[in-house]
């Protein structure tokens, strides 16, 4: 039980820092913005079947996710600056709308170029195995993405609270005619964030490719796990999603594996296995909406 | 204080470690026009926010008709007879002026339930009849039909105005109603407020000094977040702390 | 945006299509192209699932995109129902929209606390939580949906051909644009479109902004549930992707095609995407590519937003 725990609890960590990857950039165009983006999930379907591919041609998962990577943030640029700029100024009814559209043309695009069937994407051959670690074995990958994780969080948490573009994002997010008044230059900020968001998403995408399938409509599952995670933690804020995502990747996670046995242990057995699942699968969902009830701006409001 | 329509005590609200309001007493009686005055910045229209509900005090109580209103919504407050208009015109710019003041007869608890999905507004002739009363009062009868939108600005302030007076307050919260309007504008507003102050208790927060001290029969002057002198407009002409603080660099 | 006013013209021009329409199956029999009855009611069916949310979004300015949970909770109720042997139409479907319109009370209890993006990610967030929890549920189906054995009867009148359950459709489409028309400009619909257009003046009024926004919600959530229950009727099938969060978004895009806080948006809208679809499902099995870009253009095309396209009518 310790040990499943444990394993569980380490999945959940990995979950959730993946979900922070895609939630950084969604709470930032979200909060300095105020747009609303659906396709942000697209983003990061997109990003999984580029670094597959780049994989696949270059025979290594590494430079596939270099070189994904990269496709990715360019896409997001063009993106940004033919589309979603236009988007900014409008009713958020347009922006759904267009977003909305987006995804439609984006699961089209992959299923028309990359066919229905799901991709496979390779972790790198020394990866592939399990380590030990305190007693149990516990799969390389998972460890080596719980690291990058950790490191792109941390930079990510260095670049918004010490660097200069970092302030001006987060002045951004808190009151953004003031920073516009005080002579920053919000459009080129917003196309960084929403470049710099583009490749977080592809990056996971990358790194979840080998765990998950990669496969048409795998951005929308996701989309609205990183809305969740945004609820939770706040608009806006960057702390707030680290916070989110790791609440949502543990609960979620913890959740699926051990509600089950935990309700067999006090419900018959087949009102358990009914239940069980159908629990877990929303955990989350009551999660939120007792933070919400309590907390209707998240647990750290980017805005006073 | 206990005939005092409107009894604030003590009433302090912070934001971020700035003292919007501190320990701020103040009354309005029952037929009086009271003004609230301050140079900007003072927490005037934090004030404002307060009595009407809009925020809510940390600290301190608000006691309206009698009744502890201090955790009442703003809707609460307007049933138990509190109205208010607003600095920036407010008007429903799709509605004609009759469908505006009729929309704001029709919130009151005595116009019967808003709930009511079937029988058209236009059928219910109670609320025009009586919406027309207090347009003739603001005398804006020759534009009933107008649409809010295409009323010039001085209009839409009166109608503003009617729409408040349209929820038979027992008192009228004017914040800033000369706000934006030219000398005539001005002298219009001034005359209605004159007019209506025989039925109504006014609370009234404005800039305009001629008019508070033609209008006010007390003035309440506020300066970061203290209330620091009530009294007759004489008085308040004559208090050097108030000339220091308020008047001095302006008259 | 403008207060509903019904355009002069509209009544007659409304109750010629409602006489064509009833004789519409006769027409389509005669021609042997039966067949196409049945697409008729379905687009009938989501033109009542886009009103619904026209009555949320249009009139009430909440934008949610969790709409189609009530649709999808409808859709399940009448399953359901008739698995346990219930099928009279006068007991399922108001069953269905008080079960619908109980859990849209949940949500927007919930949800109504907040606003803007915040509301719109809150929704749909909920709506993907119903949508996982039918996915889960065993016990009806899970992934799978829960079929029907039959459909609802009414009254004792079988439904069970394409034309009488064409009328069944219909009739409820009619009832519920009349009910929405008449609500429009009663005190009710008064109400809700100035909270939509200015809720703190609103509140100034009296008016308790929250009770009113969540009663149109309610009533929204019910009749989505009324559209899915008949649905689910049509193709006997109650399936959790009917809860799923793209289902909301088509019907959102229904109602904007068809016209934001118009009485008849919802079903405008519903007719034009879905005969869209037939069209270009025709072409091509990529058909989705052409829908994304005539929406991106239509909103790239129309800076006022979507409903200016169509003609505003003032007042």
């Amino acid at each position: 039980m310790t040990q499943l725990f444990l394993e569980q609890a380490l999945n959940g960590l990995q979950f959730g820092l993946m979900l922070f990857l895609l939630a950084a950039g969604l709470t930032l165009v979200f909060g300095i913005m105020d747009c609303i983006n659906l396709a942000h999930g697209s983003l990061y379907m997109v990003g999984a079947y580029l670094v597959a591919a780049a994989a696949q041609a270059s025979g290594s998962f590494w430079i596939g996710l270099a070189l994904g990577v990269g496709a990715a943030a360019l896409l997001g640029l063009v993106l940004e600056l033919t589309l979603f700029r236009q988007l900014y100024k409008r009713d958020h009814l347009s922006q759904v709308l267009a977003t909305f559209a987006l995804i439609l043309i984006a699961n089209e695009a992959v299923r028309m170029i990359w066919g229905a069937q799901p991709v496979m994407l390779n972790p790198p051959e020394a990866l592939s195995g399990p380590v030990e670690i305190g007693g149990f074995f516990y799969p390389a990958y998972r460890l080596v993405i719980i690291a990058f994780g950790i490191a792109v969080a941390g930079l990510l948490y260095l670049l918004v609270a010490k660097s200069r573009v970092g302030m001006w994002v987060r002045a951004g997010a808190s009151n953004r005619e003031m920073t516009e008044a005080l002579g920053i230059n919000v459009q080129a900020l917003f196309t960084v964030v929403f470049v710099f968001g583009a490749a977080l998403c592809a990056l996971a995408g990358g790194l979840l490719g080998p765990l998950l399938a990669v496969q048409v409509g795998m951005g929308e599952s996701v989309l609205i796990l990183a809305f969740v995670v945004i609820i939770i933690g706040g608009i806006g804020s960057i702390r707030g999603a680290l916070v989110g995502s790791l609440i949502v990747g543990t609960v979620d996670t913890l959740g699926r594996a051990l509600l089950p046995t935990l309700l067999r242990a006090i419900l018959p057995a087949d009102a358990a296995a009914n239940l069980g699942p159908a629990l877990a699968s929303i955990l989350i969902y009551l999660l939120m909406a007792g933070i919400l009830f309590f907390k209707p701006q998240g647990l750290f409001p980017a805005r006073a | 204080m206990a005939e005092a329509l409107l009894s604030v005590r003590g009433l302090s609200r912070r934001f971020a470690a700035v003292d919007a309001l501190n320990e701020v007493n103040f009354s309005v009686d029952a037929g009086e026009v009271h003004a609230l005055i301050g140079p900007n910045g003072a927490g005037k229209t934090t004030f404002i926010h307060h009595v009407s509900g809009f925020l809510k005090p940390d600290s301190g109580s608000i006691h309206f008709a009698g009744q502890d209103v201090t955790a009442l919504s703003m809707h609460q407050r307007v049933a138990a007879g509190m109205a208010r208009s607003y600095q920036i015109t407010n008007v429903f710019r799709g509605l004609s002026v009759l469908d505006n003041v009729a929309l704001a007869v029709q919130g009151r608890s005595d116009a019967g339930s808003s709930f009511r999905f079937w029988k058209p507004v236009a059928a219910e002739q109670r609320l025009f009849e009586e919406a027309q009363q207090f347009i003739q009062q603001v005398g804006l009868e020759k534009q009933v039909s107008t649409f809010a939108g295409n009323l010039a600005h001085g209009d839409q302030r009166a109608l503003e105005l009617a729409m408040a007076l349209a929820t038979q307050p027992k008192m009228l919260l004017l914040d800033e109603p000369m706000a934006g309007a030219g000398p005539e504008e001005s002298a219009r507003m001034v005359e209605l407020i004159e007019h209506l102050a025989r039925h109504v208790t006014i609370l009234l927060v404005e800039h305009d000094m001629a008019a508070v001290f033609r209008l006010a029969d007390r003035v309440s002057v506020l300066v970061n977040g203290q209330l620091i002198f009530t009294g007759t407009p004489d008085e308040v002409r004559a208090d050097p702390e108030v000339r220091r603080a308020y008047l001095g660099d302006g008259s | 945006m403008a207060f509903y006013r019904p355009a002069p013209y509209q009544k007659p021009v409304v109750v010629a299509l409602l006489l064509a329409m009833v004789f519409l199956p006769n027409l389509l029999t005669a021609f042997g192209q039966e067949f196409y009855i049945g697409l008729v009611t379905r687009m009938l069916i989501f033109a009542l699932a886009a009103s619904s949310l026209n009555l949320v979004l249009g009139f009430g300015g909440m934008f949610s995109l969790g709409h189609a949970a009530f649709f999808g909770t409808g859709a399940y109720v009448a399953a359901i129902c008739m698995s346990s042997g219930i099928s009279d139409a006068l007991f399922v479907l108001p069953l269905a929209m008080t079960v619908a319109g109980l859990f849209a009370l949940l949500v927007g209890a919930i949800s109504l606390r907040t606003r803007g993006v915040y509301f719109i990610m809150i929704t749909l967030a909920f709506g993907q939580m119903a949508y996982y929890l039918f996915v889960s549920a065993r016990a009806w189906g899970g992934d799978d949906g829960l079929p029907l054995v039959g459909r609802m009867t009414f009254g004792g009148m079988s439904l069970s051909s394409d034309t009488a359950f064409f009328y069944a459709a219909l009739a409820c489409l009619a009832l519920s644009i009349l009910f929405l028309g008449r609500l429009a400009g009663a005190r009710f619909g008064r109400v809700i479109q100035a909270i939509r257009e200015n809720e703190t003046r609103m509140e100034a009024l009296g008016y308790p902004v929250f009770r009113y926004r969540l009663s149109c919600f309610v009533l929204g959530g019910a009749l989505a549930g009324l559209a899915g229950a008949l649905l689910a009727n049509l193709t006997g099938l109650a399936s959790p992707h009917l809860l799923q969060w793209t289902q909301s978004g088509t019907l959102l895009v229904m109602v904007i095609i068809g016209g934001v806080g118009y009485l008849y948006g919802g079903l405008v809208g519903a007719l034009v995407l879905l005969m869209l679809e037939e069209v270009l499902a025709g072409f091509t099995l990529h058909w989705h590519i052409g829908l994304g870009l005539l929406l991106l253009g239509i909103v790239l095309f129309a800076p006022k937003g979507v409903a200016a396209l169509f003609g505003k009518q003032h007042g």
